[in-house]
């Protein structure tokens, strides 16, 4: 069959660190070829070469049959290659179609004809599914929307190539499915796709070959339909791994957390947190399951200080902590891994060791006398940095320079080193490869035996189920049910989560029993 | 081609092109270049006075780079530095003339002075940032009115509606015998060296202090500063004061050096507003804005010597020196340029 597109022996270099090195991939038309590989293999980056944003050293990029050099996105765009980021590149206050036109808009007579092109737009969009509104305006419409508006941004440029890097990563698992069920709609219309995801259940479910990738090194192609998820994570890893979260019973003793009554509103000022009640012990891990949008990220907040407390109580070990200053909440004994790495994880034009040391940098040694004390600092960044198999050049790296996963597993590395009685973990695992996944499940589950309480928030029932103790039901901003993960599944909750009482559940049980 | 070549070569690239250019504008003009620029460099290195005069006119300009820049580098955009100055000065000779001291404690009371005066003046609108979410630019601005007006106001009160201060008492000055022996009589002060001093204090509060690692923090990330349990707006007033501490030590400068009084003005002085060009061409850094300053101060004091030595009207010669500085702040673009070449080269 023809190759679309062929990489061959791509060698990218970033000074002396090589981070593709001979890589081949050659994509099929009317294929979704999956590209794995651990955090940091250099899947991004590759990518990037085809998109034009990096030049390769070496190797040949061919572009159907014709040698290419692509020297921007301009000329990607051109020979029909769209790219959808891991991070979406949309202007907030931008209407959807004014996005998708942004850069190649459309004139009548010198002035922009935004109406032409909103019709291309929803004609595109009605073509492929898409269901998205030209008119809506970007801080407006969900997560799950805006990629779809990535998405018809590249269709509206001609791309007949698609590269997804981890589109996937943050999403809710129902806009997940409508995802994958676009990607099936272009391919039926004669696109090609090239798809970055760490989720070998999506790569198994929707993709006709793997590519695999390992520390920079090409590793081969294989036929999806003739490997499975243990063999390709054994290819990713380069050795057999094990998936199974092993995991004790828990010993809850006394309450780390409580929660009373808690009220919590947005920047509008509309209660998103509507007198909410949890508490979590030492020696367990809570789960709150439920849909994105029910108060999860307000609730968080409110928590770490990072927003105001409308009314209600927070006590951290019987001490009252409501409404007081991260930094005194921190020092109460909180370590916060937050859902948003970019905006409260990291200060990404730190070197990463700063970033490491960003809760601890007044403190003793690495402060002394308001001086800083940055060997200090180094040291123990270093360390963590080889505890958490943290993927960089060193700790004086800028975190930007990091991939997005090497990010994440920093920051996981620095709350959970700080040990603290209480640990909240929002989508701790977002866009981690299966071993980090595991690896840091272990550490949660660690931080439990060893008679820490862990807080874990997380859209993947998977996840919730596998490694939570108790699993608090999430539902506009109210914990409707505490559930025993050994006697639930991933049904119940589903219905819970979507608002459903559980004797209406109940009542359906019994119903479907009776006929 | 190693980054070091390149960062090295930049500016002087930068440099040579707008030589090039400013000489293109003269011929066209019908003036001889080389006779221009030939006064260009007798009116910044001519004699020992000219090196005097300009080392004079580079101090201030340090001052106005390094407040720009420490604003700059704690995500905040300092345009008031001309009204911080102005009222550093005022405080300078106020403190100058006021009181009568030994050195020792009227000279460094007169620094002092500057540098709260400035602080101050770099303190309002910080607060108004910090609690009402007013944007500095804005707030910076309308401050340098306030503080030229005031100013002035403040002179005719203290001279009993006179337009000048008069001059300092001989403690609180600046000036220097040995310096002024050196240099053939030019006003050299000893400023240069607090000038310079600044810029090690700059670059201990960034590159050393926690203070200064909060305060870049937070200019580069509030929320994950404030995540880390950093105060936000203590540290943007903190920043905003001490970039007008450096300002209204440039006001010092004046005030105890150059002058040794303040007069009643007319307009702006200039220096703050140069010194968002000084703090841009020495791409914020403690080290660059010597750089810049050195750039700044030489040209603009050298190109007086134009218009006498070479019949160039002065209009031209602000001209030439408009667009050496544009080529020197369009150094990203010269780098692009360095760096595709080089490649080009290793390709072959
Ligand atoms: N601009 C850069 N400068 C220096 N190093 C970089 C740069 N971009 C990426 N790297 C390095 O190259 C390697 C590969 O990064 P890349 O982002 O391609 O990984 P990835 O496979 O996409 O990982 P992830 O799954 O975590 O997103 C990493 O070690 C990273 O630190
Ligand atoms: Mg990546």
């Amino acid at each position: 069959m023809e190759h679309v597109i062929e990489m061959l022996n791509i060698r990218k270099e970033f000074g002396n660190f090589v981070a593709n090195d001979n890589i081949t991939l050659q994509l099929k038309k009317g294929e979704i070829h999956a590209l794995l590989g651990e955090n940091g293999a250099g899947k991004s980056t590759l990518m990037n070469v085809l998109f034009g944003l990096y030049q390769p050293e070496g190797g040949e990029i061919r572009v159907r049959g014709q040698v290419v050099k692509i020297t921007d996105p301009n000329v990607a765009n051109n020979l029909g290659i769209g790219m959808v980021h891991q991070h979406f590149m949309l202007v907030e206050d931008f209407t959807v179609t004014e996005n998708i036109i942004l850069g190649s808009e459309p004139t009548k007579a010198g002035m922009i004809s935004v109406k032409s092109a909103a019709k291309k737009v929803l004609e595109l969009s009605e073509l492929y599914g898409l269901d998205v509104d030209p008119h809506a305006r970007i801080e407006d419409i969900s997560v799950g929307m805006q990629q779809r508006v990535e998405i018809l941004k590249t269709l509206y440029r001609g791309a007949e190539i698609l590269i997804f890097d981890e589109p996937t990563a943050s999403l809710t698992p129902q806009e997940i499915t409508e995802l994958i069920q676009i990607m099936r709609r272009l391919i039926e219309e004669g696109k090609s796709i090239i798809l970055i995801t760490h989720k070998l259940k999506e790569i198994m479910d929707v993709s006709d070959r793997v590519t695999v990738i390992r520390k920079g090194q090409g590793i081969g192609t294989v036929i999806t339909a003739e490997t499975n998820p243990n063999d390709l994570a054994s290819l990713m890893v380069g050795r057999q791994v094990e998936f199974k979260t092993v995991k004790g019973p828990a010993n809850p003793t006394v309450e780390v957390l409580d929660i009373k009554d808690l009220v919590v509103t947005d920047f509008r000022g509309i209660e998103k947190v509507k007198g909410l009640n949890l508490n979590v012990r030492k020696g367990e891990i809570v789960g709150i399951a439920g849909i994105d949008g029910n108060g999860q990220s307000e609730l968080i907040e409110a928590i770490t200080g990072l927003r105001k407390v409308k009314s209600g109580l927070v006590k951290l070990n019987g001490q009252d902590i409501t409404g007081n200053r991260p930094r005194k909440i921190t020092e109460a004994g909180i370590g916060h891994i937050p859902q948003d790495r970019h905006k409260h994880g990291l200060v990404l034009d730190f070197p990463i060791g700063h970033n490491i040391a960003l809760q601890t940098y007044y403190t003793s040694p690495n402060s002394k006398n308001g001086f800083m004390n940055y060997a200090t600092i180094s040291k123990k960044a270093n360390e963590i940095i080889a505890k958490y198999d943290v993927r960089t050049q060193g700790d004086h790296e800028p975190a930007r320079a990091l991939s997005g996963g090497n990010q994440q597993k920093a920051i996981i590395g620095r709350e959970i080193d700080r040990n603290p009685d209480l640990l909240i973990a929002a989508l701790p695992t977002r866009g981690l490869d299966v071993g980090a996944i595991e690896f840091i499940h272990q550490r949660l589950i660690e931080q439990r035996d060893n008679g820490k309480a862990v807080l874990l928030i997380s859209f993947e029932l998977d996840e919730v189920m596998n490694v939570s103790d108790r699993i608090a039901v999430i539902y506009d901003g109210q914990i409707v049910d505490i559930l025993d993960p050994l006697q639930t599944n991933e049904q119940e909750l589903g219905l819970l989560m979507a608002g459903q009482s559980k004797t209406a559940i109940k009542m359906k049980k019994g119903d479907s029993k009776h006929v | 081609m190693s980054n070091r070549i390149i960062n090295l070569l930049v500016p002087v690239v930068s440099v040579i092109l707008g030589l090039l250019v400013g000489a293109v504008v003269m011929l066209v003009s019908g003036y001889d270049p080389i006779e221009g620029y030939a006064a260009l460099w007798d009116g910044i290195f001519g004699d020992a006075y000219t090196i005097g005069e300009t080392i004079r006119q580079i101090t201030p300009y340090i001052l106005a780079g390094l407040a720009v820049a420490f604003a700059f580098r704690t995500g905040l955009f300092n345009i008031g530095v001309e009204g911080q100055l102005i009222v550093g000065w005022f405080a300078a000779a106020y403190v100058g003339i006021a009181v009568d001291l030994p050195k020792i404690i009227h000279l460094p009371l007169a620094i002092l002075a500057a540098a709260a005066a400035g602080a101050l003046w770099g303190f309002i609108p910080g607060l108004l940032k910090a609690r009402f979410k007013v944007h500095e630019v804005i707030v910076t601005i309308m401050m340098n009115y306030v503080a030229l007006h005031t100013v002035n106001a403040l002179i005719r009160t203290v001279s009993d509606g006179g337009d000048n201060t008069g001059k300092i008492h001989p403690s609180a000055s600046l000036r220097s015998d040995f310096l002024e022996n050196m240099t053939d009589f030019s006003r050299l002060h000893y400023g240069i060296i607090i000038a310079l001093a600044m810029v090690l204090v700059m670059w201990l509060i960034l590159e050393k202090t926690t203070k200064g690692f909060e305060l870049k923090s937070v200019g580069l990330n509030h929320h994950a500063s404030e995540y880390a349990g950093m105060n936000v707006n203590k540290n943007i007033i903190l920043a905003m004061s001490i970039s007008g501490a450096f300002a209204g030590l440039g006001g010092a400068m004046e005030a105890l050096g150059t002058f040794e009084f303040i007069s009643v003005k007319g307009g702006f002085t200039g220096i703050g507003f140069d010194g968002i060009a000084v703090a841009l061409l020495g791409a914020n850094t403690p080290l660059g804005v010597i750089f810049g300053a050195v750039l700044f101060g030489s040209l603009k004091y050298g190109a007086t010597n134009m218009p006498n030595a070479a019949q160039i009207p002065e209009e031209i010669v602000s001209i030439i020196i408009a667009i050496i500085i544009f080529f020197v702040a369009s150094g990203y673009v010269i780098r692009l340029f360095i760096e595709r070449l080089s490649k080009k080269k290793e390709a072959k």
